[in-house]
């Protein structure tokens, strides 16, 4: 019987790119994970060719793997189409590993495009769609703005709970801000303040519209080869030491308590495995679709006490020169936010661990820990990722 | 027409006629909605139709902000039934941006063209 900590650290991710951030009128969701699975295979010091596991997903099309495949001219051995929301770019580490550690494939590339921002079918036109191929026949008729009403009531009952305020969820914005102003790549790169967020337009109360995601076009990808394979191509190899994933619901009505998510499950996992602890991380990406995400996540992950949340990311604690670094690529708030976000989270800690952020390179970190979200607080998948040395 | 078979069209057939229905699992006693086909507590299949109390406890709250054009702001609320079911639903009365988490409420069956919602009232006594 096999362990899975026996697959900690047996796979690295050898390869990032991104592509289209922000703005990218005239491209199509393929075209722009075209673009970026290909600079992660070049990042990889491999071809398309060297490429025999695929995994991919996609908020519109069910059967989305197939057409990747044809377009990339593909022959992969391991497909994963998983699709559990944003959360799905982190959930295909695992069972990636296993592939790669049982030989059914050696080189496995995630990928991941839309052009959500400047499509030509708009999101009032998919949302109407959705609710005849995806029907919520419990919550749509009582016409919640999903995803954001969702959030907002999670938000409104860790407030009820815990006395959260709107001013701390504003500083989860105002930090995410402060890291983008040092990512280039980054989407909003303004000065953002407290009142700023607050004064923003309301969307779903408590929730403004700076409470909010981004909404942009853009891809990423990643490849991820045996530990043994990656010392041999070019980039430093960041190892995946841990990745768990948990599900406990879909609907937001269907949470049996709105404060506490799924990631208290999938966090558990992910540690268990890395044989780790939250004081062993050195920065943290965190699935930011909502301020609120940032604070259930902290706690849920165990950087906090349950109901600490607001008071740990209160006055630039997460912010640059904080006390510990979250979302230093400005994050789904400030960053990008195609759709789904979970793989740029990824990606994101892979750069740092590497040491190719920047201005906003934290200085020396050995291990971070990439966290998705997806659906309304549904699916939860956490990665605890590392450099050679602590493999 | 005969009667519908499965458990999501029966329970919206009786909200058109104005009642509002709840499943019971006869194996565990526990308490399922929405409205499912097999007991999500013990995964039995023994659920029967039962009519709630109808009273409840707000235990989230949003106002939905829209444009007057759209139909104006909207309550959206989660409601803890006495029976121990949460479902989304609306806070009617008071006005929306009164409700508050804990206020007691009572459902209501509102029939718009024929299709039937549970809603809910603010009862009197307020807050637990």
């Amino acid at each position: 019987m096999s362990n899975l900590k026996d697959l900690r650290g047996s796979s690295a991710i050898v390869g990032v790119g991104t592509f289209g951030n922000g703005e990218s009128p005239g491209f199509t969701d393929m075209e722009l994970l075209a673009r970026s699975a290909h600079a992660a295979v070049a990042d990889a010091g491999l071809k398309m060719s060297d490429i025999d596991g695929l995994c991919s997903a996609s908020i519109g099309a069910s059967m989305w793997t197939m057409p990747v495949i044809e377009y990339l001219g593909l022959n992969p051995r391991y497909i994963d189409g998983t699709m559990v929301g944003g959360s799905s770019f982190i959930a295909h580490l695992l069972p990636a590993m296993r592939a790669i550690r049982s030989g059914q494939c050696s080189a496995v590339l995630v990928c991941y495009g839309s052009a959500q921002r400047t499509s030509p079918v708009g999101r009032r036109e998919i949302g109407q769609l959705r609710r005849l191929v995806d029907p919520q026949p419990y919550e749509y008729p009582y016409e919640p703005v999903l995803p954001a009403s969702a959030y907002a009531l999670a938000a409104s009952r860790h407030m009820h709970e815990f006395g959260t305020t709107r001013e701390q969820m504003a500083d989860v914005a105002v930090a995410a801000r402060a890291w983008a102003r040092l990512n280039p790549e980054a989407f909003m790169r303004d000065p953002l303040t407290r009142d700023d967020v607050l004064r923003a337009r309301m969307v779903s109360d408590p929730l403004t519209v700076r409470d909010c995601c981004l909404v942009t076009a853009g891809g990423g990808a990643y490849v991820m080869v045996s530990a043994e394979r990656a010392k041999s191509l070019p980039k430093k190899p960041i190892y995946v030491l841990g990745n768990a994933t948990a599900v406990w619901n879909r609907q937001i009505s269907s949470m049996r308590d709105l404060t506490v998510t799924s990631a208290k499950q999938s966090g558990a996992g992910a540690f268990a495995m890395a044989g780790m602890k939250p004081n062993d991380i050195d920065l943290l990406q965190l699935y930011d679709a909502f301020t609120i995400n940032t604070i259930l996540f902290l706690e849920d992950l165990g950087f906090c006490p349950k109901g600490e949340g607001g008071r740990f990311v209160e006055n630039g604690s997460i912010a640059p020169g904080g006390k510990l670094p979250v979302n230093t690529n400005g994050g789904g708030l400030s960053c990008t936010h195609p759709g789904m976000y979970g793989i740029f989270a990824l990606i994101e800690a892979v750069r740092q661990l590497r040491g190719e952020a920047g201005e906003r390179q934290v200085k020396g970190a050995k291990t971070a820990l990439a966290h998705g979200n997806g659906g309304t607080l549904s699916s939860q998948s956490t990665a605890i990722l590392g450099t050679e040395e602590t493999v | 027409m005969s009667e519908p078979k499965g458990v999501e069209a029966f329970h919206q057939l009786e909200l058109n006629a104005g009642h509002f229905l709840i499943q019971r699992c006869t194996d565990c006693t526990g308490h399922v909605y929405f409205p499912r086909e097999v007991c999500p507590h013990c995964g039995g299949t023994s659920l029967e139709w039962i009519a709630p109390k109808g009273t409840g406890t707000v235990y989230a709250v949003t106002t939905v902000r829209r444009k007057a054009g759209d139909g104006g702001d909207i309550n959206v609320s989660l409601v803890d039934l006495d029976e121990g079911v949460r479902l989304m639903s609306r806070i009617d009365s008071p006005v929306s941006n009164a409700t508050k988490i804990g206020q007691r409420v009572k459902s209501r069956v509102q029939v718009n063209d024929g299709k039937g919602l549970v809603v809910f009232d603010a009862m009197q006594g307020g807050a637990l």
